[in-house]
């Protein structure tokens, strides 16, 4: 298991290329890609704020939330800070399993998660000013389903 | 004495982004009361305790939580990751 908070670039493909390998007993692999969305057309930027020490700590909270609740052989979660422009990568996730729906209930669980209880704060700046991302009703009741 | 951390708009709100603070409030609430007679961009900020969220140690946690042996609190907008 590996998280990292980051604010450097990750490669989504070498990343994937990695995970998992070499488990004989992982027959499932599903990884998720988080990219910066212009709902505007206008966005020029994306300021990604956390807090440092908590969120490292509710990230690997959750992901061993995850490996309690599903037959997990690996599980990747990697989130960037700072900041970012649109159609950059900011978050990917992956599990590994030795079936397909553990693999992927894992990966939707750890998504609904991150979106409401991991600490960022999104800020998105376009050409009329900056704007701070409301949290949405939808993200907080997909954790009910959990 | 406390650390106290602002997050998002909520250290934009109030203009710095943590402050060591001496108070003898008991609860998360009593705290906020505490900060909001300081000073108007205090009160601008916990105008609305509905929009807020609040970490005890790097521990989500409820206004009405106690502050004994509380080391470090945070306050900040519901959160947007993924």
């Amino acid at each position: 298991m590996r998280v990292s908070v980051q604010a450097e670039p990750f490669d989504f493909g070498a990343e994937c290329a990695d995970f998992g390998r070499g488990g004989r007993d992982v027959g499932a692999v599903v990884s998720f890609l988080g990219v910066v969305r212009d709902d505007s057309g206008a966005l020029k930027r994306m300021e990604v704020e956390h807090y440092p020490g908590m969120t490292e700590r509710a990230i690997t909270e959750i992901a061993e939330e995850a490996r309690r609740r599903w037959d997990l052989a690996d599980l990747l979660v990697i989130h960037r800070h700072g900041a970012l422009l649109p159609g950059e990568p900011i978050m990917m996730v992956a599990t590994a399993a030795r079936h397909r729906a553990a693999a992927f209930e894992a990966a939707e669980f750890l998504m609904d998660y991150l979106k409401s209880r991991a600490p960022f704060w999104k800020k998105e700046t376009g050409t009329d000013g900056s704007r701070w991302v409301a949290a949405r009703d939808e993200d907080e009741d997909a954790l009910a389903r959990w | 004495m406390i650390t106290v951390l602002y997050f998002a708009w909520v250290r934009e709100r109030i203009g710095l982004p943590r402050e060591r603070i001496e108070s003898s409030a008991k609860t998360v609430a009593e705290l906020v009361e505490e900060l909001k007679a300081r000073e108007e961009r205090y009160a601008a900020a916990f105008a609305d305790l509905k929009a807020l969220r609040v970490a005890l140690d790097q521990e989500l946690a409820d206004f009405t939580a106690p502050l004994a042996g509380v080391r470090e609190i945070a306050f900040f907008p519901p959160m947007t990751g993924g």
